[in-house]
């Protein structure tokens, strides 16, 4: 083990990989010569040279674009949008033609590539760079969606991403660049996409987050346990597509309560679709509605006080699981 | 009237290629001709469905374009490529099953007229996204470059989507990068039902792509000689001086932009006046006249182009439809990573079968009933969990064997 952050953690997944399949290459704003945005590309330029690190054009929609026809040719690219936000620029080529060639075209074509990209709020980038987009991806049949929210997880998850033959969202919270954890060494350190981590075992409410609100979780579990004597068992899907369903309802019919922690909007939210996909299969496991923590339906405000009032605290998440469990106890 | 214009040699002065050649890309040109008039009739009758858009008339720049390339060459074009997928060898009778929505379309089914594919001969597709093939061949083309190859990529697209961020957005990497593109723009003179003047404020598109990087020509895309002849030059300038540049196909479309198109923005006589220089009339007559096309090969090849038609109308509408429970087939690549079955429908109670699992399940099934076993209800799976994990269970394992959960009673 290896205590790495969050964006050494990435970066060694992209090396380790790129050493291992010279079909692996890396593309994106900012990505060689400044290292990227957030400095998870640092290094690779040194190492790999021009041809596998290459600096893009501001043109989100075609660094897509190529990516899905150089995966169609046969290559493995890695593509680094600079944010969730710029990936709208990219719908087209994502939802259009990446998510839907290797269907349309009958198996015939596949595109093998991971796009990654860093969104969530807490920076103060205001409406144009802080927003949570995983409900979004989760919703498109075609890609598949991770969103860690451990360096280990981070690793595990980026070299499964590109080892796989699927386009791949990969999901990363800004924030969480500089967090640091343990992280194997083992070359072949991979995750399996549709395996939750459950991060705490509890008894009394399941607290499902993903990201950033995954660590949110934590803090309310403690709070939970010391304040209120509510025992929370802790899950973390890691990948939102394929989702690992079957762990959460284990979990359900054990606890009973469910709350869902999300940084993004409530409307068809992750966490309205999990609770749709739990009522519609442990319906008489729940003794409590659903709650659902997201983050506030507005464009991510720009002022600190606001946004910080826009995105979830622990506090909220405390709420919600006692908002499960009253009457309970 | 707006006449192509003319760019040195003329139709009848540049040279004939060898008398088989010349043959070829008349019957090619007449085969998709023909085929198009077939489709769209029975597009009427409603054996085709969704949109119909045709290039009859068009030919010439398909045709010029195809028969200089070479077999390991990628060509990506439009919606309108039922011709080039033919030009590039695809069976007509698997293009039009696929217009038929059958299972042995070029695509089983899954695209329709406006995407037809066929990865053996290198032709990357058709999109119904105008402009959305452009970042596309940039990609195919990096593949190529990247590996070292001297395979050359030709994106054809149309003068409407000279109009999107991403031709000037690819047009730039693709200069930037020096990627082995030709990029052939197929100028029709209408974007949908916009004449060029009304949607382009450069209407000369062979310059539109300069100030990127691209530098273009223009050329007369109602003569397939005059195509070949610019396109064999762009091919060699992507190959060997590793730079993209862009041919401007100064052509025509009789029909309209798609069979529901009442073409109210432009005249009859416009028509008929283009009608005039048809690429393949022309290209015939001009064959028969220097003796090329002798007595009775010309009607002798327009039987040979009917029977393939009709045999491939009668291929389409024999075809099954696709079974319904392939309806997941292909969403997704089954791997280490990703049991496809799994991932792609979580509300189910019982999993929907993946194409991997259905043929392993059909396998079994039909072991058991050659033992005269009752199967009834040993098919269904259980979800993953039941079974072993992936990652428990992957040493030794093929790959192609791990999308499939392990077998498992059925819990319902």
């Amino acid at each position: 083990m290896a205590v790495l952050r969050m964006r050494e953690a990435l970066r060694d997944a992209m090396a380790e990989e790129m050493r291992r399949d010279e079909e692996v290459f890396v593309m994106g704003e900012d990505v060689a010569v400044f290292q990227g945005a957030f400095k998870v590309t640092e290094g690779l330029l040194d190492e790999f040279g021009e041809k596998r690190v290459r600096d893009t054009p501001i043109s989100e929609n075609t660094i897509v674009g190529t990516g899905v026809g150089a995966a169609m040719g046969g290559l493995r690219p890695i593509v680094e949008l600079m944010t969730v936000n710029f990936s709208l620029l990219a719908f087209d080529q994502i939802i259009n033609h990446a998510a839907a060639i290797p269907y349309m075209f009958n198996g015939q074509a596949k595109v093998p590539m991971v796009i990654r990209m860093p969104g969530g709020g807490g920076h103060q980038l205001g409406p144009t760079h802080s927003h949570s987009f995983e409900a979004m991806y989760l919703q498109i049949p075609g890609v598949l969606v991770a969103c860690p929210s451990t360096p280990a997880d981070g690793k595990g998850l980026l070299k499964a991403a590109i080892r796989d033959d699927n386009p791949v969202i990969f999901v990363e919270h800004e924030t969480l660049y500089g967090a640091r954890g343990d992280v194997p060494e083992d070359d072949d350190h991979l995750l399996s996409f549709g395996e939750a981590a459950i991060r705490h075992e509890g008894t009394d409410v399941t607290i499902v987050g993903i990201l950033r609100m995954a660590h949110v979780a934590e803090q309310a579990a403690k709070t939970l346990s010391h304040e209120h004597g509510v025992e929370a068992e802790l899950i973390d899907p890691r990948t939102l597509r394929p989702l690992d369903l079957d762990t959460i309802l284990e979990s359900v019919r054990k606890t009973n309560r469910l709350v869902v922690v999300e940084e993004g909007w409530p409307h068809g939210g992750v966490g309205a679709n999990i609770a749709a996909l739990v009522q519609e299969q442990a319906f008489d496991y729940l003794d409590a509605p659903i709650q659902r923590v997201t983050g506030a339906d507005v464009p991510m405000p720009y002022s600190k006080r606001l946004e910080q009032s826009a995105i979830p605290h622990a506090e909220n998440v405390v709420s919600a699981a006692l908002a499960t469990t009253e009457g309970a106890r | 009237m707006k006449t192509a214009e003319p760019d040195g040699a003329t139709r009848t002065s540049r040279p004939l290629p060898d008398p088989g050649t010349c043959l070829e890309l008349l019957e090619t040109m007449a085969l998709i001709r023909r085929f198009e008039e077939e489709a769209g009739r029975q597009y009427q009758r409603a054996k085709a469905g969704g949109f119909l858009h045709l290039a009859i008339g068009e030919e010439a720049t398909i045709v010029g374009t195809t028969s200089v390339m070479r077999e390991d060459d990628y060509l990506i074009g439009t919606y309108r490529t039922h011709g080039h997928a033919i030009a590039r060898g695809t069976d007509p009778k698997n293009v039009m099953a696929e217009l038929f929505g059958r299972e042995d379309g070029t695509s089983r089914g899954r695209g329709g007229s406006m995407h037809i594919f066929d990865g053996e001969r290198r032709f990357m597709g058709g999109y119904g996204i105008v402009g959305g093939n452009l970042p596309l061949a940039a990609g195919l083309a990096l593949a190529s470059d990247y590996r070292g190859t001297d395979e050359v990529t030709v994106c054809m697209f149309g003068d409407g989507a000279s109009n999107t961020g991403n031709f000037g957005e690819t047009m730039n990497l693709a200069a930037l990068w020096s990627l082995p593109i030709v990029f052939i723009l197929e100028n029709n003179l209408y974007g949908m039902g916009t004449a060029v003047e009304r949607h382009s404020a450069v209407t000369d598109f062979s310059k539109k792509a300069e100030g990127l990087g691209v530098p273009g020509v223009r050329a007369d895309g109602m003569d397939v000689l005059a195509m070949r002849e610019t396109v064999t030059e762009h091919l060699r300038i992507a190959r060997e001086d590793r730079r993209p540049t862009l041919v401007e196909g100064f052509t025509y479309r009789y029909h309209g932009h798609s069979a529901a198109d009442p073409q109210v923005y432009r005249t009859k006589e416009e028509v008929e006046e283009w009608r005039k220089k048809d690429p393949v009339e022309l290209f015939a007559d001009r064959l028969e006249a220097e003796g090329v096309l002798e007595e009775g090969q010309r009607e002798a090849m327009r039987e040979r182009v009917e029977a393939r038609v009709m045999a491939a109308v009668e291929f389409a509408d024999a075809s099954p439809e696709p079974p319904l429970d392939t309806l997941y087939d292909n969403l997704y690549v089954v791997g280490d990573q990703v049991p496809g079955w799994y991932a792609v429908d979580e509300r189910a109670p019982k999993p929907f079968p993946g194409e991997r699992e259905r043929e392993r399940l059909e396998g079994e099934a039909m072991e058991l009933a050659e033992a005269g076993a009752a199967y009834a209800g040993q098919a269904a799976r259980t979800g993953r969990r039941e079974g072993e994990e992936i990652s428990d269970r992957d040493e030794g394992d093929a790959v192609e064997d791990q999308g499939a959960g392990e077998p498992a009673e059925d819990e319902a």
